[in-house]
């Protein structure tokens, strides 16, 4: 990389993430006018965006080429009071604890105990969300059954397709205006409340226009007041493409990028969306840009990767808005999982892979950043260069791209209704989340924790934990008479559980649809525009919730447990198991070596224990799919845990498995850390019975030591590997190439392995900012090496 | 049929062409002082033989069956190994047939010390022989292998003028196999044998002394010098512009 990157890159990395008041201050400022009161909600939302826009702090860094920052400047990252307003206490906490930390300043502590705290107690979503769930949904919530994504971020959770890049903000008005002349006040009844929607989504336009402009003026002023004649002309040029972008269609790769990117910093500014907003088929997008500037002249392979290069930084500026309680627990990383998507499908169904897709996987590699994150969709069709391109970058030990399957992720669309066009146009997301880009709101409501509903079923219904009874009463399991009625009763416990969460999810989708629209994603999106609805309520094309089921190897394994050691060697009684449970096998070492090393275990392509994974599968799907939201969409499922794995492990005692009390759970789709002994090709056999196509995203990660793949061969065995678990209908896999050897010297010595990234679930991290807990639990994958 | 084996392995990555399943059958003839497979000897002294078991060959094809896909996938197959998988006959014979009847590619790894009618038996059953060659001077091998070498190159040019499929396997083990004596002599009696184009090196590693040392049995080797990349790279090129395609390890 040359200089100006070099020095871009390394002043990101230095950046310390910092709590900005910026847009508190702003939003607060604008609501304590009392206008908002006198205005519709997407109106007021509107008007207090284009506010934000307006008066935002403008950032140009030194030397770099595309413009925006969220905050003032990088990593100053904003709070969004309407949502979540932190305490003093979530501030101290904020700003002393040891990982994912953010200054916070006495001025800033001063201000939000002053100002922002007393105008938004009791107005955020937050404080509504607490108020309205009733008092089951909050037991099974403390206990550790459930999160809740929506009580600190908003509904994002989607990603552009490629609509910008043919149409400029002033076209989306004109969109707007129509839509608008064709409502029907005569008869449709929802007339006046789309009238409402599409004025926020004009205002939200022009708050846009608006921020860009403001821009492109700052940069002519740099650019008069620049002595240095090239930079000089790079400020002139900058400052006349936000003239252009975003008001109009790009016409050129450098506008096409810095239109983006005031569209990104637009949604993020507008609501915390947690984020997973990003430009999506990037190698698609481009593309014509490319090709067309390189004719032309106006572009080299080297200023393209530069401009990328820069992009890269951008996104890599912007860590993930604060989190705190449960979300930071579930959720506890700077990344923002921003997955650019590479490769994959053309609508007509052709391998999209093209040149820019090398050129962007070049970037990666060099860039080596923790965001944004990337992935390669590899289909049938893609060539196996790029799959052996994608590898030689993973080998690299850097957790990125991971790999995601094409022809799955179009049938998990098509399954839930979407048309081929939008799936083949569509990819994942966030962690590994499938969704159709730039036409649905597909929202992750909440991690699930299989295995603490294991926990109170063998409990008869109490919380072991707090002595609370808050499941139903499945039956004392010492009378149970066979594995039947285990799973009998857990499926009672389990159907009770979900139904708290769904009435839940409906209750907390009013209240986001009520309260907090979100007319400027709404633009974003299709068909909001055309059906006058906002993102939130019911405007996307298609609007999916997901509950994400967690451990599903630790509750297969201990399933297994009890039905191979009681029920059919009968070697051992549920009361005796339990009893041992209890006590967290003290003195029982000879007893829980049999659960650990005497019992079948999921991910040995073992079909005992697969058997009955996908039995517990089968009553996860079937208690969530298919259930209406308020959104037109249905409820799905999707299998991974972020960080979650750790949370729910911490609020479960022992189990039947031979895990101890607070122990992580699996993570993903993976077998329990070590339970899998036959190495990686058992690994996917056992899960691919998992039917991912009934999925909207599972996640699988495998560790390998370095050696295995330093050679050709080894490679092109992993890329053999990878195209049969795809051919299975595996949906996503991904590597930590790194031996536990490293791991444990990056624990003991951090100062000396502060780049040294790793996969964690569904995105990476930086291993010594991960807590000491899934710092055990990454160390403790099994490593698949030599044989 | 039934028979024993120690091991069964799968994502074999260094046993032949693709993604295989290795199965090590229990048993051989030769005791190398830089085995790094002692368990699939004849002893069991130290628990030596706490894993080998009595399997029938349907569960072992059953085992097998299961990673087809990977198979299918990468040109992989079935490796058959050791000990020595000609110390039981019937029972690798009857595993070849078993593979044979469900298309899966099959290897062989032999020590090559067995009688010759064996081979004959399962020749045409056998995609790939991987066959070690260890040591051309006769009084050599027996110390270093307790056997004779004169059988072990007999098979091998039955095998190869047979017109099987056969990758040549050269431990080098530093001052005893590999040396400019033994490696010279490799070459000249390969000269006999125009239609054997592969070799695999595989450079000793520390791998088997501290296995040998798990199972308490006494280091004969002692401490050897360990083999650089340049070390294994002159082997190599002793062999290659020789029209013989060379790879390391596997």
């Amino acid at each position: 990389m040359n200089d100006r990157i070099k020095k871009l890159r390394d002043q990101s990395l230095a950046a310390r993430p910092v709590i900005s008041m910026e847009r508190a201050k702003l939003l607060t400022d604008f609501y304590q006018t009392g206008q908002a009161e006198r205005l519709s909600a997407p109106v007021a939302r509107a008007m207090s965006f284009k506010y934000l826009m307006e008066h935002k702090e403008l950032c140009v860094n030194n030397g770099e080429l595309i413009v925006g920052e969220r905050g003032p400047a990088p990593k100053a990252t904003p709070t969004y009071p309407e949502i979540c307003t932190h305490t003093m206490k979530d501030f101290d906490i904020l700003n002393s604890r040891e990982k994912v930390a953010f200054a916070v300043s006495e001025e800033t502590r001063n201000l939000q105990r002053d100002v922002i705290a007393p105008f938004w107690s009791g107005r955020s979503i937050r404080d509504r969300i607490f108020k309205k769930v009733d008092s089951a949904w909050i037991d099974a919530y403390e206990a550790g059954i459930f999160t809740e994504f929506m009580e600190q971020r908003a509904p994002g959770h989607t990603v552009l397709d490629d609509k910008i890049y043919g149409k400029g903000f002033l076209d989306f008005t004109k969109e707007i205006e129509k839509s608008k002349a064709g409502l029907d006040f005569y008869k449709d009844p929802e007339a006046l409340a789309k009238r409402e929607e599409l004025e926020a989504m004009s205002i939200a336009a022009d708050a846009l226009m608006l921020y860009a402009s403001r821009y492109a003026e700052k940069l002519e002023r740099l650019a008069k007041a620049e002595p240095n004649t090239a930079r000089k002309k790079e400020l002139e040029k900058m400052a006349g493409i936000c003239h252009r972008v975003p008001a109009h269609a790009p016409g050129s790769f450098w506008e096409a990028l810095q239109y983006y990117w005031f569209v990104h910093l637009g949604v993020i500014t507008e609501l915390n969306t947690w984020d997973s907003f990003n430009p999506g088929r990037l190698d698609r997008h481009l593309l014509p840009f490319y090709s067309r500037d390189l004719e032309s002249g106006v572009l080299t392979g080297e200023t393209a990767r530069e401009l990328l290069q820069s992009f890269w930084i951008k996104f890599n500026n912007q860590p993930a808005p604060p989190k705190v309680g449960v979300t930071a627990q579930e959720s506890n990383t700077y990344t923002d999982f921003c997955l650019i998507n590479l490769g994959g499908v053309t609508e007509s169904g052709d391998s999209a892979a093209n040149e820019l897709t090398f050129l962007i996987l070049d970037v990666i590699e060099e860039m080596r950043l923790l965001q944004p994150s990337s992935m390669v969709q590899v289909s049938k069709k893609s060539p196996d260069r790029l799959l052996d391109r994608a590898l030689e970058i993973i080998r690299t030990g850097y957790g990125q791209p991971s790999l995601f399957n094409t022809d799955s992720i179009v049938q998990e669309m098509v399954r839930q209704g979407k048309t081929v066009k939008d799936a083949r146009n569509g990819g994942a997301s966030g962690c590994v989340e499938t969704g159709a880009f730039g036409k649905e709101s597909y929202i992750l409501t909440g991690y699930f924790n299989l295995t603490k509903v294991l926990e109170i079923t063998l409990n008869n219904g109490l919380d072991p934990a707090t002595g609370k009874e808050i499941g139903v009463r499945s039956g004392d399991p010492a009378g149970f008479a066979s594995f039947d009625e285990l799973m009998e009763a857990f499926q009672k416990q389990l159907g009770h559980f979900i139904d708290i969460k769904i009435k839940g999810n409906i209750v907390i989708e009013r209240l986001w649809a009520e309260h907090l629209p979100a007319p400027f994603m709404s633009i974003l999106i299709d068909d909001c525009i055309s059906t006058g609805r906002d993102y939130n309520n019911g405007g996307a094309r298609y609007n999916t919730s997901y509950v994400q089921g967690v451990g599903l190897g630790s509750i297969t394994d201990s399933l297994a447990a009890v039905k191979y050691h009681v029920f059919d060697k009968k070697n051992m009684t549920i009361p005796q198991l339990l009893d041992n449970l209890k006590t967290n096998f003290e003195g029982a070492d000879d007893l829980r070596k049999t659960l650990l090393d005497k019992t079948p275990k999921y991910g040995n392509d073992d079909s005992y224990p697969d058997e009955i994974m996908t039995q517990v599968f089968e009553l996860f799907f079937k208690a969530v799919d298919g259930r209406p939201n308020t959104k037109g969409g249905h409820f799905r499922i999707n299998l991974l845990p972020t960080t979650s794995h750790v949370y729910f492990g911490s609020v479960i005692g022992a189990t039947p498995d031979g895990r101890k009390r607070g122990e992580p759970l699996s993570e993903g789709v993976s077998p329990v850390q070590g339970a899998d002994r036959h190495g990686p090709t058992a690994v996917l056999k056992s899960a691919s019975k998992i039917d991912h196509i009934r999925t909207g995203g599972t996640l699988l990660n495998q560790k390998f030591t370095p050696h295995v793949l330093e050679t050709k061969d080894g490679l092109e065995k992993l890329r053999h590997l990878i195209r049969a678990y795809f051919t299975m209908d595996g949906h996503h896999i991904q590597f930590n190439v790194v031996t536990a050897d490293t791991l444990r010297k990056a624990q003991k010595n951090p100062e000396k392995y502060r780049d040294l990234i790793v996969r964690v679930a569904g995105y990476s991290d930086y291993f010594v900012d991960l807590g000491e807990d899934l710092q055990n639990e990454i160390i403790k994958r099994t490593e698949h090496g030599l044989n | 049929m039934t028979g024993t084996i120690f091991d069964i392995k799968k994502y074999a990555i260094h046993d032949g062409p693709g993604i295989r399943t290795t199965v090590f059958l229990k048993g051989c003839p030769m005791d190398c002082w830089w085995c790094h497979n002692p368990e699939g000897g004849d002893g069991d002294a130290g628990g030596l033989s706490e894993k080998a078991r009595t399997v029938s060959v349907s569960e072992v094809i059953q085992e097998i069956d299961k990673d087809r896909i990977f198979y299918d996938q990468s040109g992989g197959g079935v490796t058959f190994s050791g000990g020595e998988p000609l110390a039981q006959p019937e029972f690798l014979k009857a595993l070849l047939e078993a593979c044979h009847y469900r298309g899966l590619h099959t290897t062989v790894d032999t020590c090559g010390y067995a009688p010759t009618e064996d081979f004959e038996r399962i020749c045409e059953l056998t995609g790939l022989f991987l066959y070690d060659i260890k040591l051309m001077d006769n009084d050599q091998h027996k110390k270093y292998t307790g056997v004779p070498n004169d059988l072990v190159l007999k098979n091998l040019r039955w095998l190869v003028n047979r017109g099987a499929q056969v990758q040549l396997r050269i431990p080098l083990i530093p001052d005893i196999t590999d040396t400019e004596d033994n490696l010279s002599a490799i070459y000249s009696f390969l000269e006999d044998l125009p239609d054997l184009r592969g070799i695999s090196l595989l450079p000793y590693n520390q791998f088997g002394a501290d296995k040998r040392a798990r199972f308490g049995l006494g280091d004969r080797l002692g401490k050897l010098p360990s083999l650089t990349k340049a070390d294994v790279e002159t082997v190599v090129n002793r062999f290659t512009p020789l029209g013989y395609e060379v790879k390391v390890g596997g």
